[in-house]
């Protein structure tokens, strides 16, 4: 298969090539036309490839279809970069979100060596969100000036200026543009999706300008933001856009949430991957379940993010569905673990049990603090060389959620990301061997 | 090399170095899982769990010997589950050394309701409202069920703001609740169970528990009934009376203690082991330790600091993080907690190391001045209790 590079110089690709000065040096070239995306294969709708060139030093790469590490204030909840070492598959690309990071923006300004070196990850290739995922903004403040976000200290608007001042502060290697994607809870008017469009796009416009003339952010990339909530027209219409301007990725917003029917947002999606280029990554926030995410891969996604292993976390929960499309007959056994258990979610109701499962929870997951856990001294997954599965067992984990010990965050997390991190590892493997099916079986099996 | 100086089937003592002036002593500890060199500071790891740091990370950090309290690990998830899980080294998966309490303490400070007669400590569980007895024997059967290397006598605890009969009482009665511990050990040649001195802040009461205790075949001496919010005068003075007391060849622990000064001060007056809460403890209000106090990491004045906590600490805190980045996660990230447990935990550990190093080179004396100055700035600001206390051991500050 061959491999393809960016076709489609834009306003700010002729800017940077005059500013690189004659010389297409790699390692003079901004991040945005030296970044390559490589497909080996497409099937079944899903992409197969790898980011090369990424980062400030254009050294890092991206498998695809991948996952972001999520981070709170610039951190992956619970873990320090020793706990964070100690987990394998670690994703090349670290999440930030500006809603996390905005009150430091006059800390950032003083700084001024930018958000990596600030969090303690200078080498890390960063990508700036508007919105944390695992938290939805309320429905009704945007207008055509500005776009809300939720901080510490409380809601915030953000203009395109003000917006790109923080970027500048940043100075993320990517980051996603300042967009009205409030389109997903409830019934959305076919104007307030025109609207949605109509404001990103114009919001688009002003931070590519406000780009132009920041020094700081002449290496950084942006991704273009597809909106339009549930219309079809408005869709296409953003994603044809969108695709005209120069960003180096695709966001496609608005699709979290249960406001959008299942079909409807498939279709969409798959509407809206149809109308852009290629050679450049799709993003997608705030879908993480394994079934939604092979759904959306199947529809030409490429990038997720991974606070849905977080949002297990919080709730006591580890990640135990299987990926291993590949059993062997005496692992098929041991594997049926994480499904026999998930299955038995909900069904367990002790006379003395008070600890209750978050409703929110899902069958690929188990309740650490059943009773049934207590005396269970084998690893959280059989098989997962994880730090928590090689060194500590159900029932301690059990132990120190009931106890309410931090440990229980820090060992759950460094489970839940290594189990979520090698999900993706497996979606690769079966795309490069023609086992989709078999790992969609697997996956679609376990979901309730 | 000095020859061992005490040798048990659980616990071999040897004094490696003795500062010339003061009673400060470096020593090396040979216990059932490793070797530990002292003075030590023991970090405390209440429920099976060094809070928000891992085994891994702890170990890494140079500990070989932590606290578990037999009061909380007895009450959640207790001993049974432990005993199945091959005992607390197996159930935390701590391979390095593991000091219990008595649960005695607990019993005092947590529980409003306790009663304590000959018998034990009768108290009620705060999980169910169960009555519960806690008697020497059962306080050593749940320790002999934790498995752990050092285990503490169940002492009769009595505050050291108490005064009259009742501080008599407690220590004839911790005595024979000694008796009662030592007869109750299974595991002697496993586990090595400590005496706890008590008697109040009576020189007389604590010479005649000291007395009566010396002569029980035991490895090891706490001092006990201090650290509770007495005045430092009669602090140190019942501490540099225990270890003019207690035998040469034995490991004396101080419970309780934890703040540098009062570390370096009951090292000069003899002392080899401490614990205390405080490191961690203050590390998840937000506080980093350094030689010259402590840092409230969440004040805004560090909101745009970007050195880190101490640019001549090594931890992996310092070595990655600014006290800015901590103070920007230490309002939502439970990591901010965790970084600062590090720090705090590196700090302790390298004062320890310091110390003792300075002992072993013959430079103690110098060592202490040089720790009081950064500590405290200039003289007058020294704590006359600590200028006392050091000049009772030979020690003069400028």
């Amino acid at each position: 298969m061959t491999c393809r590079t960016l076709s489609r110089p834009g306003k700010r690709d002729a800017h940077a090539r005059a500013a690189a000065g004659a010389s297409q040096d790699v390692d003079t070239a901004c991040q945005l036309t030296r970044m390559k995306l490589s497909l080996s294969k497409v099937v079944s709708g899903c992409r197969l490839g790898t980011l090369t060139n990424l980062g400030k030093n254009g050294v890092q790469t991206m498998e695809l279809p991948g996952c972001l590490l999520y981070t709170k204030t610039g951190s992956p909840p619970h873990l320090t970069h020793d706990t964070l070492q100690a987990i394998k598959g670690v994703p090349a690309i670290v999440q930030l979100t500006l809603s996390t990071l905005v009150e430091l923006h006059e800390v950032l300004e003083e700084y001024k060596e930018g958000i990596g070196k600030f969090i303690g990850m200078p080498e890390s290739v960063l990508y700036c969100s508007l919105h944390d995922p695992g938290s939805p903004c309320p429905p009704g403040y945007n207008n055509n000036k500005t776009v809300s976000i939720w901080g510490y200290g409380g809601r915030m608007e953000m203009t395109a200026s003000k917006f790109m001042s923080m970027q500048r502060a940043l100075q993320p290697d990517w980051f996603q543009c300042l967009s009205d994607g409030d389109t997903i809870s409830g019934e959305t008017s076919r104007k307030r999706a025109k609207k949605s469009v109509d404001r990103s796009l114009f919001f688009l416009d002003e931070c590519l300008q406000l780009q132009e003339k920041s020094p700081e952010l002449q290496d950084s990339v942006m991704v273009g933001v597809i909106e339009g909530g549930d219309m079809l027209e408005e869709r296409l219409r953003s994603a044809r856009e969108t695709a005209k301007r120069p960003v180096g990725g695709f966001l496609l917003d608005g699709f979290q949430g249960q406001a959008m029917a299942k079909e409807t947002k498939l279709k969409l999606m798959a509407s809206v991957t149809a109308e852009l280029p290629e050679d450049k990554p799709r993003l997608i926030h705030g879908i993480g379940k394994p079934d939604e995410v092979l759904e959306c891969i199947e529809r030409g996604v490429d990038v997720f993010e991974s606070s849905f292993p977080y949002q297990v976390t919080e709730r006591g929960c580890a990640l135990s569905f299987s990926y291993d499309y590949n059993p062997d007959p005496e692992a098929a056994v041991i594997k049926q673990n994480g499904i026999q258990d998930a299955g038995k979610n909900g069904t367990e109701k002790g006379i003395n049990e008070t600890s209750k499962a978050d409703p929110e929870i899902t069958s690929f997951e188990i309740f650490l603090k059943e009773k049934r856990y207590r005396d269970d001294f084998g690893p959280l997954v059989h098989g997962c060389t994880c730090y928590c599965c090689q060194n500590h067992s159900r029932a301690y984990v059990h132990h120190l959620l009931v106890t309410n010990e931090l440990l229980a965050g820090v060992l759950l997390m460094m489970h839940n990301f290594q189990h979520y991190f090698s999900f993706f590892h497996s979606i690769r493997d079966a795309l490069r061997d023609d086992r989709l099916d078999q790992l969609k079986k697997l996956i679609f099996r376990q979901a309730l | 090399m000095a020859a061992p100086s005490s040798r048990g089937p659980a616990l071999s003592l040897r004094v490696v170095a003795e500062c010339g002036l003061s009673k400060a002593r470096a020593c090396e500890l040979r216990l059932p899982h490793g070797p530990v060199l002292s003075p030590v500071f023991m970090p405390v790891g209440t429920q099976g769990t060094m809070k928000g740091i891992t085994a891994r990370q702890l170990e890494g950090l140079g500990c070989r010997i932590c606290l578990g309290n037999t009061y909380h690990l007895g009450m959640r998830p207790g001993p049974e589950l432990i005993k199945q899980a091959n005992g607390l080294h197996g159930f935390m998966n701590w391979q390095q050394n593991l000091l219990t309490d008595s649960g005695g303490f607990q019993m005092v400070s947590l529980v409003e309701l306790s009663e304590v007669t000959e018998e034990g400590v009768r108290f009620q569980s705060p999980y169910n409202g169960e009555e519960i007895l806690l008697t020497p024997e059962k306080s050593i059967e749940i320790q002999n069920t934790l498995g752990s290397d050092i285990m503490m006598q169940l002492d009769d605890v009595v505050s050291s703001t108490v005064t009259g009969p009742r501080v008599e009482e407690a220590m004839y009665r911790s005595i024979r609740w000694l008796d009662r511990c030592i007869a109750a050990n299974s595991k002697p040649n496993e586990q090595n169970l400590f005496a706890i001195i008590q008697g109040g802040l009576d020189p007389a009461l604590r010479t005649k528990c000291l007395e009566e205790m010396t002569q029980r075949d035991v490895p090891g001496f706490a001092i006990g009934g201090l650290s509770g919010g007495e005045a430092k005068d009669h602090f140190w003075r019942m501490v540099t009376l225990s270890t003019d007391h207690l035998p040469r060849g034995k490991p004396r622990y101080l419970m309780g203690v934890g703040y540098a000064t009062d570390l370096v001060v009951c090292v000069a007056l003899g002392c080899d082991m401490f614990d205390c809460v405080f490191p961690t403890r203050t590390a998840r209000f937000g506080s980093a330790l350094v030689p010259w106090g402590s840092l409230p990491v969440k004040n805004k004045q560090f909101a745009k600091d970007f050195r880190p906590i101490d640019e001549n600490c090594d931890c992996p805190t310092c070595r990655r993080y600014s006290r800015a980045f901590l103070h920007a996660l230490v309002r939502s990230e439970t990591v901010a907690m965790h970084l600062l447990t590090v720090h705090n935990i590196a700090y302790q550990l390298n004062l320890m190391r310091s110390i003792r190093e300075s002992i072993v080179e013959q430079r103690f004396p110098q060592f202490v001045r040089d720790f009081m100055r950064t500590m405290y700035g200039s003289r007058e600001r020294y704590p006359p209790w600590a200028v006392e206390a050091l000049a009772s051991v030979n020690i003069t500050l400028e």
